[in-house]
């Protein structure tokens, strides 16, 4: 891609990756459409295992429509996403499956089952696939509840508690099967600044401790310099990505106008001579 | 022009009236200069001319070198007066004839220059031209066929999904199930036994008129039985529960789509066809034909209501006429219907729910589109089930 701008792509992975092990991720020439409106096109990118990877860019321009692709709710007009060298895009619906299985979603509306407590949403996946009695799927829900704060809300239904709990409620499901790569849709959207740097906080902490991939979806800038070590910049304009690698990278070495307003809100940078030099 | 830079936005003061309300005034001055004079209060509860009505104005004649605003004799403005010096620029641009704005409040223009910050974005208006007939019929005509390809894609989906659940495979809770069931079945018993009633005492006195006059009003216990068992009871139990059940279904899967939960259940590796639908299908392909024989038996009990309470006859009597029109072929073939009826209602109200859109109205258009399409599956049915129990003598 001869626009793309590349920064070098931030720090070693957290948990310690040997360097000829595949890509956590990688994304091969992928093209995005609705009908004939082609939303992207030409997506290259890696993510490394342990990276924070962010998927970001200005409203409406596909980046939850990419995180759709990524978790197989969305077929790829054209190109391929492999997980670890497997093609995801094209590997039959078993294997599909199993490889669905070490995915951990937290959708932006939390997206709990409301029919449900928040024992039952986090028990579910253990019950259809481990081998655990009722009595330890209770136990594993507690814990995880108790990881993002909620323990003692085992019984509550998601109309019971207020928007942020259920974002966390919405994580601990997510990780109930201690999955490899935790996905992200705008995690910080509809939270008060507090709670957005608690959950920032959060996703570090279980990146480090559970060792697993994310990515995340956002525009949220003081998360994105949180949190990230990796990132793709999608543009609405050009329809596709136009740069690449560590966010705090890209904000002092890139050269693309678009980026660079993004990341600085449209405000001069504050070591503009080094990001223009 | 007189500058008039303290006119702020102001509410309409007490004393407005129609003498001092807003007015307009063209004047063309020395070498073809043009002037627009705004005068008067510009408030919205008065109404506001469009810049359009003074189009003609200005372009009478040579064109101009310069339009002018002179807004000094504005006493007081709010978005009319913003809107029509808007359209004001807009014509001038479109005619390349510059426009000195000089003479507007600050404010004003402080407005009008945020409202030109960001042009305008051709590619986002929607296309207001008329479509041609015959596109139009051709776009009908591929979008219908689109959504049957999509409503045979869906039917797949639930017969593979069916096959997992007879083979044991499927993913789905036990207790879900057992609400559904409770919720189609027990639930409804109420409904279905005041419609069904009264279905038999309508039935008992259409015949009633009729064999009254020839002496032979105990047949009307014939009618109300086979009536009931052969058509009515199925189709009215169908009618009921796809008001009732299908709608429901509808909306509840479509607000779990609008909320990403249908989303959750896909990526976390469950089949939201095992998860969601196979209960409902299930649910319905159980509980319809027992609903369905509660439904005959009651509106044999409603004509049996007009038969001893109006026309004289003795329970006994009723009872035994009754048992001797009533086939076992023709229950078990109002049985059968009642299978076939519970599992369109089920596919209507799941499939309805599975395309609902992403907003909260979408949800009530699912739900009123579940039960308009399960009540035309349901009556194409039934007129299909007439023509083969009659091809097979039943």
């Amino acid at each position: 891609m001869s626009t793309e701008n590349s920064a070098s792509g931030g720090a070693a992975a957290a948990n310690g990756t040997a360097n000829n092990r595949p890509p956590h991720i990688e994304v091969r020439d992928l093209t995005m459409a609705y009908g004939a409106f082609v939303l992207m096109r030409d997506l290259n990118f890696t993510v490394r295992h342990g990276d924070v990877f962010v998927i970001m860019g200005a409203s409406g321009c596909g980046k939850s429509t990419l995180l759709r692709h990524l978790i197989g709710l969305m077929e790829p007009t054209r190109g391929e996403i492999l997980y670890d060298g497997v093609n995801f895009t094209a590997a039959p619906p078993q294997e599909r499956e199993a490889t669905l299985r070490r995915f951990g979603v937290l959708y932006q509306s939390g997206a709990l089952w409301s029919s449900m407590t928040l024992a039952e949403n986090i028990g579910l996946p253990l019950g259809e696939f481990t081998d655990l009695s009722p009595r330890e799927i209770r136990e594993i829900a507690s814990l995880k509840l108790a990881l993002v704060g909620l323990k003692g809300f085992e019984d509550y239904y998601p109309s019971q508690i207020s928007g942020g709990m259920q974002k966390r409620a919405g994580l601990a499901r997510a990780i109930a099967l201690d999955p490899d790569i935790l996905f992200f849709d705008e995690p910080s959207a509809g939270l008060d600044p507090v709670s957005s740097r608690l959950l920032d906080e959060l996703i570090l902490a279980l990146r480090d401790s559970l060792g697993a991939t994310v990515v995340v979806v956002s525009h949220e800038l003081p998360s994105i310099f949180t949190i990230a070590n990796n990132s793709v910049f999608l543009d609405a304009e050009t329809h596709t990505m136009i740069a690449r690698g560590d966010p705090h990278e890209l904000l002092t070495h890139s050269t693309e106008p678009r980026v660079l307003e993004f990341l600085t809100r449209g405000e001069p940078p504050p070591n503009s001579e080094k990001a223009h030099g | 022009m007189s500058e008039s830079g303290n006119l702020q936005p102001a509410a309409p003061a007490a004393g407005d009236t129609a003498a001092n309300r807003h007015q307009v005034e063209v004047v063309r001055g020395e070498g073809g200069k043009v002037v627009v004079r705004v005068s008067g209060a510009w408030h919205l509860r008065h109404g506001m001319p469009l810049a359009a009505s003074i189009e003609s104005a200005l372009t009478a004649g040579a064109r101009p070198p310069q339009v002018a605003v002179d807004a000094t004799g504005v006493t007081g403005w709010d978005s009319s007066l913003v809107s029509f010096i808007v359209g004001l620029a807009e014509i001038c641009h479109t005619r390349q004839i510059p426009l000195n704005r000089e003479g507007l409040p600050p404010g004003l223009d402080r407005l009008i220059e945020l409202a030109e910050t960001v042009p305008e974005n051709k590619d986002a208006g929607l296309s207001d031209r008329p479509r041609p007939f015959v596109v139009k019929v051709g776009s009908s005509f591929l979008a219908y066929f689109d959504s049957v390809g999509k409503f045979v894609d869906f039917v797949g989906m639930v017969t593979l999904a069916l096959v997992s659940f007879v083979r044991g495979r499927a993913r789905y809770r036990r207790s879900d199930l057992v609400e559904v069931i409770q919720a189609c079945g027990a639930n409804a018993l109420g409904i279905v036994s005041l419609i069904s009633y009264l279905v038999g005492v309508i039935l008992a006195y259409m015949g009633a008129v009729q064999l009254q006059q020839f002496g032979a009003a105990i047949y009307v216990a014939d009618l109300v039985g086979i009536g009931m068992v052969r058509e009515m009871g199925a189709m009215m139990t169908a009618i009921i529960m796809a008001g009732r059940t299908g709608a429901a279904f509808a909306a509840q899967l479509g607000s779990m789509k609008v909320t990403q939960e249908i989303d959750a259940l896909s990526t976390m590796g469950i089949s939201p066809m095992e998860f969601l639908v196979v209960p409902r299908m299930i649910a319905l392909i159980l509980m319809m034909p027992l609903l369905c024989l509660y439904s005959d038996f009651v509106g044999i009990l409603g004509g049996a209501t007009v038969g001893v309470g109006v026309l004289g006859l003795s329970l006994t009597a009723y009872w035994h006429q009754s048992m001797h029109a009533v086939t076992m072929t023709a229950l078990v073939g109002g049985l059968v219907k009642s299978v076939v009826y519970g599992v369109l209602i089920a596919l209507a109200g799941c499939y309805q729910g599975f395309e609902c859109g992403k907003s909260s109205s979408a949800v009530g258009e699912a739900a009123t589109s579940a039960v308009v399409s399960a009540i035309v599956m349901i009556v194409v049915a039934c007129g299909m089930f007439a023509v083969l129990f009659n091809i097979l003598n039943i």
